[in-house]
């Protein structure tokens, strides 16, 4: 009868002799940090911090660009299923001179403080994954316009910069180019009156519900 | 005697004529000389004609055709990519031909305020022109012809 009693006292001793413990420890740890060395040369820590710091930087930004990739991107069906399916029949994906566009050539900015912000945002994309936001087909088409909303402000922002990336309006050959094209580029581009996706939405991916968006019916 | 001498060579007959139809290879125009139990090959895609240049009717009820590609354009349920261009609203910034004002007219002969249900898939009519020289030449003649050859002189 007083084991049982005890024992729930013995672990609270444990606990507390647990937390105690760690207190200690990060209380040491500050005395070592704080105080300067005096075992290492200075010469050695700050190669050793170099080194260091060498070996983060560049795992954070390997880790990075590894998230960066189209297999990252479709290996989720939501991505596979949908959007990468649709990629797939577009001049962006197959075309005469193999050339061709992954996922983060247009939805990531290659602009590395861009790129940090964009992934960032991207953490709400997480939460859809684990929630199951758009987990079937008739979830992702009744999210279909708002997703598509938002990439179109995006293009719209920065005057459709991963557009650009590739397709530059100064190396353009209007003389190549259908006269149909070669007119509107010459009214609407070169003047900066229309960026790219004003006119160029859908070209990559299936369009959501139109009605309500310009220039559209 | 003379009986059975005919059934005799009436089956030799046969059977040289099957021989020699299996030997015959079938060529035509159309399908080339492949032999009619083979596919032969697909002819090459040749691009479409992309003049944006308006193309003369054969005849007035013709739907004019497409003078431009139009590859990639979604035309369904969510959006029609032609509109973007060819809608009312849009042919001032397009210059673009409107779409015809039948294409607002319903199956009763109503006219709606933008284009009916009915005529809102573009490519059941309109299509654009392959760069191909037609395989079977055609000798139709249109009407003005027709009727200039019927009153020379021009009285119509």
């Amino acid at each position: 009868m007083t084991t049982t009693a005890d024992e729930p006292n013995e672990k609270l001793k444990d606990k507390r002799g647990f937390i105690l413990r760690c207190w200690d420890f990060a209380r040491e740890l500050w005395g070592v940090l704080s105080r300067p060395s005096t075992v290492f040369a200075l010469g050695t820590l700050v190669l050793a911090g170099f080194a260091a710091g060498v070996i983060f930087w560049g795992g954070f930004n390997t880790a990075l660009e590894l998230t960066n990739t189209e297999k990252f991107c479709t290996g989720c069906h939501e991505m596979k299923d949908n959007v990468f399916a649709e990629l797939k029949s577009t001049v962006h994906f197959t075309n005469r001179s193999g050339v061709r566009a992954t996922c983060p050539d247009c939805h990531v900015p290659h602009n590395w403080t861009d790129k940090i912000a964009r992934k960032m945002q991207a953490s709400k994309e997480v939460w859809g994954k684990i929630f199951g936001t758009i987990d079937t087909r008739e979830k992702f088409v009744d999210h279909r316009l708002e997703l598509a909303a938002h990439e179109w402000a995006r293009f719209k922002a920065n005057d459709s910069l991963e557009c650009r990336n590739c397709h530059s309006a100064d190396s353009m050959d209007i003389t190549k180019q259908s006269p149909r094209a070669a007119v509107a580029h010459q009214r609407f581009l070169f003047t900066g009156e229309k960026t790219c996706i004003d006119c160029h939405k859908g070209i990559a991916h299936h369009l959501p519900d139109m009605r309500g968006v310009p220039g559209w019916q | 005697m003379m009986k059975r001498f005919g059934i005799a060579l009436l089956a030799c007959a046969m059977a040289a004529g099957t021989a020699s139809l299996t030997a015959q290879t079938v060529s035509s125009g159309l399908r080339g000389p492949t032999p009619l139990n083979d596919e032969g090959p697909a002819p090459p895609m040749l691009p479409n004609r992309n003049t944006s240049e308006r193309e003369s009717r054969n005849y007035p009820e013709q739907p004019p055709v497409i003078p431009h590609n139009i590859d990639g354009y979604q035309i369904d349920l969510n959006g029609n990519k032609c509109l973007s261009c060819h809608a009312r609203a849009r042919t001032a910034e397009s210059q673009a031909p409107m779409v015809s004002i039948t294409h607002f007219m319903d199956r009763d002969g109503q006219f709606l305020a933008s284009i009916s249900p009915r005529r809102f898939f573009c490519t059941e009519c309109h299509v654009p022109q392959n760069t191909a020289t037609p395989p079977v030449s055609n000798d139709f003649t249109d009407i003005d012809t027709l009727l200039t050859r019927a009153s020379p002189g021009g009285r119509r």
